[in-house]
């Protein structure tokens, strides 16, 4: 937001903002012209996909095409599945605020769970591919904590960090925390790889091993995680540990130094 | 200041200087010395030296500082019996912590420190503050000295007569030198000479390519466009004794590049339907690479962001890799498995000298 | 009879003294040292920040090695630390482990003996510093000063063999990482690797061989200068700061036994016990959520302890140069910083020798300089920190570029030209400085300080009164002496033959012009300078 708000003075902003009038206005065109090939079943199920093309009109196709086909501004979306929608939508990824920045970040969803559903529904009818997991399937039941704590360190704390506090990519890229990140939507991230994160398919992570991994963020990285030895000093490693020494170890030691060598107070002179 | 020390080619004229450092002695400033050494200033009495009841006052402070101590001691003990070491609580800033760690921490650094502190405040406010100046010595010996030791020096190298008898002489220096070279020669088991060990790796050609999450053999169907995948070459089991080692050089990434996205030739070649396996040893110094941009195919070292581009040959983009990734060529087998079509073509991981 | 008596009625104490003194002559010690002088100043308690703090990583180290197995056997860890229940790891990880969750007090004596020794060499980093900055290295102390130099180093290395010894991810991976940089070594790098590691990387060796290293053969070195270090201290007394009665002759301030003892003695229980609440309060290294060491896993922000950090940052800044020839490869991209790393520490090591041979000043020094009154020594010292602290930044690259929202290959670009360029602005910068804060100096000696008060005079003129410095004050900020840069000396000698001057001669002449000529350093006031404003005080 920081970024925008200081490209709004920018000489080519106005000119943005025409374009994506423009656009609004293509997509709500789209939403009334009669081109889209209605089915014949009046389903729930396609009920629910007009619903999500509607949305879809209005929020995803300025950039992702009128068909999910892709432009130049986003990637195709055929075949992305639900869950790929559920995770960036529900993590506020998408709609993406500019399509400019490294990566674009998560931040508030601005959709209910029900239009998010919808919109699935209505990219997943683009064409195959993977559908929103279910409890079952990332809950904690059955999971080995320390069999995903093992997966986890092979597949993802290269990027990710020990606990998952994240770390750096290329070119201001970055692998984020994944610290609040819900259950659901790791389970989503992993199957579908969102951005430049590669995917992690059942068929080389099954279902169990995603739960395990689930299940091992859990228990080192939420808000009930336990730290023996004190503050957590972010969980960064070295970094963070060498400065905490030199300010408050070193530091409080100065400041003891220099109480131990001040001179005493000496009597007023009367 | 005497100069007698400074060679006079040496000298730096700093004669310029002399007369203010001559003043040392000088404690009256006058006309000529403006800014004379005044001296020692006269001792002034700190509240304690002159306020009996300020001194009792800093004499209960310090044993206060020492009872404390005692108790916090006395509730180290405590803490020790009674919290249970895996009992976890809620310290607000701090989090959910280890409760004992905390009493323990905080009960010996409260004892120590109280210790510390009455000591200080002790000498600071009880024991005199009189400030006294002590004499140096120069450190270097006087030349009657000197003349001494060098006399005692000859007279000693005189009696031994090392200087005369040669022979004597050579053959000690040589013994000297020898005798060092059998503890050289006793670290030689430390390890095996290097041979052709960072050359070779488990792979070889049949083996299948197993994936190392679900211990599997691994199917090209399994591996989708953007996925990230570590395999393992088959027959290689955590716990097997030469784990470690063999993984350290065998251990695999695989992914999948659409085909007409592979930039470089020799890559497509060893490639199967664009699913590449490349070496996942760095090869600066030798961290598990595997920051894959799936977007972008570019791979990072998470240790000096040494950037490999994977639909180029895995060839170096940025930082302080020489080389590129080497590839493994693979290929499907009869039964639809992948499998190595033989080793590495070099050698894996960090160069070295003998590398070539 | 009567002094018969009196020798039975002796104190307890005094016989032990005496029994003492006929054995070992302490009396004779007693005499040079009980009443000791030592001159109180913070930053003189600095290198008695080092010293504790190595007395608490031997006393928690001792400890330690109690419940720790210095061994790689694999084993299945089944302890109290669920999220890592039956998983493969060395015997140290797991020992480790015990300690940190089994052992009643063992998380809280590994953390001091961690966070001590992070304290430790941050310590001796500053106490180098402030024996830099204020010339305390200066003839006689050049050999103390090596001796602390040889402590920081092997204090590097000893954490280093320190924080390898669990076994675990992040250590692992600098050990790997050291394995690929004794691998750059031309020639015999092959050979010191695999006799380091006993074979292959990692092998099942490597963490007994540091063990030993570790516990035994460092600190058995570091022990032996330490004493050394304190007994030089002894010996040469304690230098001072310029200041009203104090020489190059004396040492002014209060005596060991009772003042020195007491504070010196506090200081040891208030440095531990500041550490011990530190480990209460902080955790540090926490190996259990790093996981045990398998040479295929990695995490993101893999970093060393921060005294290796420059090492760290100097083998990320450079370019990955690698020269194949003759069927060998010399891997420069790795190798370069390996050299420069030593080349890097060595040059603040030998220092001292350098300034001496440029002052060609063979007189000892017990009187500490300003860093203002030395400002091409300050220049070079601020130069050298500056690049040591870029180099921590580039080891730290991948947190910045996360924490501050950058690119990391800008924050490598940046690494990489401020490391040549940093040094070369933090020089000329600090040098201005320092003859700025001269300049102020010399204008409170000669016209008294500023205080603020505005007068009118008579004739409707303002000025601002200054009043004249305390004599205490006017002798402290004239005591420093002042080189004159050496000339080469004359070029014929007294029979008309001409002599060759000497390439190094030049140098020094250079060096010297440029430490103590024209502009880089303000002459201090001069007697007739002061007489002439003082006399004429009162008009203005």
């Amino acid at each position: 937001m920081k970024k925008l708000s200081a490209r709004r003075r920018h000489p080519l902003a106005a000119l943005v903002v025409l374009l994506l009038a423009l656009a609004c206005t293509g997509g709500l065109y789209a939403v009334f012209a009669p081109t889209s090939p209605a089915k014949a079943d009046e389903t729930a199920q396609s009920l629910t996909i007009e619903e999500g093309k509607k949305l879809y009109s209005v929020g995803c196709a300025s950039c992702h095409g009128t068909g999910g086909q892709g432009t130049s501004d986003g990637p195709s979306l055929v075949g992305v599945g639900a869950a790929a929608v559920d995770f960036q939508v529900g993590t506020g990824r998408m709609p993406a605020a500019t399509s400019q920045g490294p990566q674009v970040p998560a931040k508030k969803n601005i959709y209910s769970q029900a239009e998010i559903d919808q919109l699935a529904a209505y990219i997943a009818s683009l064409g195959a591919g993977p559908s929103v997991p279910t409890e079952e399937q990332y809950g904690p039941e059955g999971a080995d904590i320390a069999e995903g704590g093992e997966l986890f360190r092979t597949n993802c704390a290269q990027c990710h960090n020990f606990t998952g506090k994240g770390g750096a990519l290329t070119h201001g890229k970055y692998a984020p925390t994944l610290e609040g990140v819900s259950a659901k939507h790791l389970y989503e991230a992993m199957q579908t790889g969102p951005q430049n994160m590669p995917s992690f398919p059942d068929t080389t992570l099954s279902e169990e091993n995603k739960k395990d991994i689930i299940a091992y963020l859990d228990a080192v990285n939420s808000d009930k995680t336990e730290s023996p030895g004190g503050l957590e000093l972010g969980g960064l490693g070295p970094v963070s540990e060498g400065l905490f020494g030199w300010i408050f170890g070193l530091g409080g030691l100065i400041a003891v130094a220099v109480w131990v060598a001040a001179r005493t107070a000496k009597a007023k002179k009367s | 200041m005497s100069s007698q020390d400074i060679p006079e080619e040496n000298l730096p004229a700093e004669h310029a200087g002399r007369d203010e450092h001559g003043h040392d002695a000088v404690s009256v400033p006058d006309d000529k010395h403006p800014f004379a050494d005044p001296g020692l200033p006269p001792h002034e009495h700190r509240v304690q030296d002159v306020d009996e009841r300020a001194a009792k006052r800093s004499e209960r402070s310090v044993a206060l500082l020492f009872t404390v101590s005692m108790l916090a001691t006395v509730a180290f003990i405590a803490a020790f019996v009674a919290i249970p070491v895996d009992k976890s609580v809620f310290i607000f800033p701090l989090g959910h912590i280890s409760a004992l760690n905390f009493a323990l921490g905080m009960t010996l650094g409260i004892a120590l420190f109280c210790i510390g502190a009455g000591a200080v405040h002790w000498a600071r406010t009880l024991m005199s503050d009189v400030e006294v100046a002590d004499e140096r010595h120069a450190i270097a010996a006087t030349p009657e000295v000197r003349e001494k030791v060098f006399a005692d020096f000859k007279q000693g190298a005189k009696e031994s007569a090392l200087g005369r008898r040669k022979l004597i002489r050579n053959t000690m220096l040589g013994a000297l030198t020898l005798v060092p070279l059998s503890g050289v020669v006793l670290l030689r088991d430390l390890g095996p000479l290097p041979g052709t060990k960072l050359r070779h790796t488990l792979w070889s050609k049949g083996k299948l390519l197993v994936n190392m999450n679900t211990n599997e053999p691994l199917r090209p169907s399994d591996v989708a466009v953007g996925s990230l995948t570590f395999a393992k070459p088959e027959g290689l089991e955590e716990h097997d004794h030469e784990f470690q080692n063999e993984i350290a050089k065998a251990a695999l990434m695989i992914v999948r590049i659409q085909p007409e996205n592979i930039k470089d030739k020799r890559e497509l070649e060893w490639s199967h339907e664009g699913i590449v396996a490349y070496s996942k040893i760095c090869t600066h110094v030798g961290c598990p690479i595997s920051l894959y941009e799936q977007q972008t195919h570019h791979v990072l070292c998470p240790c000096h962001q040494s950037t490999f581009d994977l639909s180029d040959g895995a060839r170096v983009i940025f930082g302080p890799a020489g080389h590129a990734l080497p590839q493994l060529r693979i290929g499907v087998n009869d039964e639809g498995y992948l499998e190595a079509l033989g080793d590495f073509e070099e050698p894996v991981g960090p160069a070295f000298w003998e590398r070539g | 009879m009567s002094t018969a008596q009196e020798r039975r009625k002796a104190p307890a104490g005094e016989r032990v003294a005496d029994w003492a003194d006929g054995r070992l002559g302490i009396y004779s010690l007693a005499k040079a040292n009980m009443r000791k002088i030592f001159p109180d100043h913070w930053s003189f308690m600095l290198g008695e920040i080092c010293l504790y703090s190595f007395i608490i990583i031997i006393l928690t180290g001792v400890y330690l090695t109690l419940f720790f197995h210095p061994s790689m056997n694999e084993v299945e860890y089944h302890g109290s630390y669920v999220p890592l229940q039956g998983q493969l790891m060395s015997e140290a990880f797991a020992s480790t482990l015990d300690i940190s969750f089994d052992v009643r007090g063992g998380l809280l004596i590994r953390q001091i003996h961690h966070w001590a020794a992070i304290i430790f060499l941050a310590g001796m980093f500053v106490h180098m510093m402030r024996v830099f900055f204020t010339g305390a290295f200066r003839k006689p102390r050049e050999i103390n000063w090596m001796f602390g130099f040889l402590l920081f180093v092997l204090g590097m290395f000893t954490g280093f063999t320190g924080y390898s010894l669990p076994d675990d991810l992040l250590s692992g991976t600098g050990v790997r990482f050291t394995q690929g940089a004794i691998l750059s070594v031309p020639i015999v790098g092959t050979y010191i690797s695999m006799f380091l590691f006993g074979g292959e990387f990692p092998g099942t060796d490597f963490v007994a061989r540091f063990y030993s290293i570790h516990i035994l053969l460092l600190p058995g070195i570091m022990l032996g200068l330490v004493v050394g270090h304190l007994i030089l201290v002894f010996y040469h007394k304690h230098t001072q700061f310029a200041g009203p009665g104090r020489t190059n002759k004396n040492v002014v301030g209060m005596p060991l036994l009772p003042v020195y003892m007491a504070k010196a003695g506090g200081f040891f229980f208030l440095v531990f016990g500041v550490i011990s609440a530190l480990a209460g309060i902080a955790t540090i290294n926490p190996i259990w959520v790093l996981g045990p060491y398998r040479p295929d896993q990695v995490s993101t922000g893999a970093q060393p302890d921060w005294y290796m950090g420059f090492a760290e940052g100097l083998i990320r800044a450079m370019p990955g140069w690698e020269v194949n020839f003759w069927g060998h490869t010399l891997v420069l991209g790795v190798f370069i910083p390996l050299v420069l790393f030593g080349v890097f520490l060595g040059i603040i090591a030998l220092y001292p020798f350098i300034e001496s041979w440029v002052t060609g000043d063979k007189r000892e020094h017990h009187i500490l300089d300003r860093p203002r009154n030395a400002p091409t020594r300050t220049g070079v010292g601020v130069a050298w920190v500056t690049g040591y602290i870029i180099m921590l930044i580039g080891g730290g690259n991948d947190i910045v570029a996360t924490h501050f929202h950058l690119s990391i290959n800008t924050v490598t670009w940046f690494v990489r030209i401020g490391f040549f360029l940093g040094p070369v602005v933090a020089f000329i910068v600090t040098k201005r400085i320092c003859l700025g804060l001269q300049r102020r100096d010399k204008e409170k000696v000669l016209h008294g300080r500023e205080s603020g008060i505005i007068k009118r005079l008579p004739h409707g003129e303002f000025i601002e009164v200054h009043e004249p410095l305390s004599q205490e004050q006017m002798y402290t900020l004239t005591a420093h002496e002042q080189y004159q840069p050496a000339e080469i000396g004359p070029t014929v000698d007294e029979n008309g033959v001409e002599r060759k001057v000497k390439g190094s001669e030049k140098l020094r002449a250079k060096l010297s012009e440029s430490y103590y000529g024209e502009g880089a350093q303000i002459p201090k006031p001069t007697a007739e300078e002061y007489r002439e404003i003082t006399s004429g005080h009162g008009h203005h």
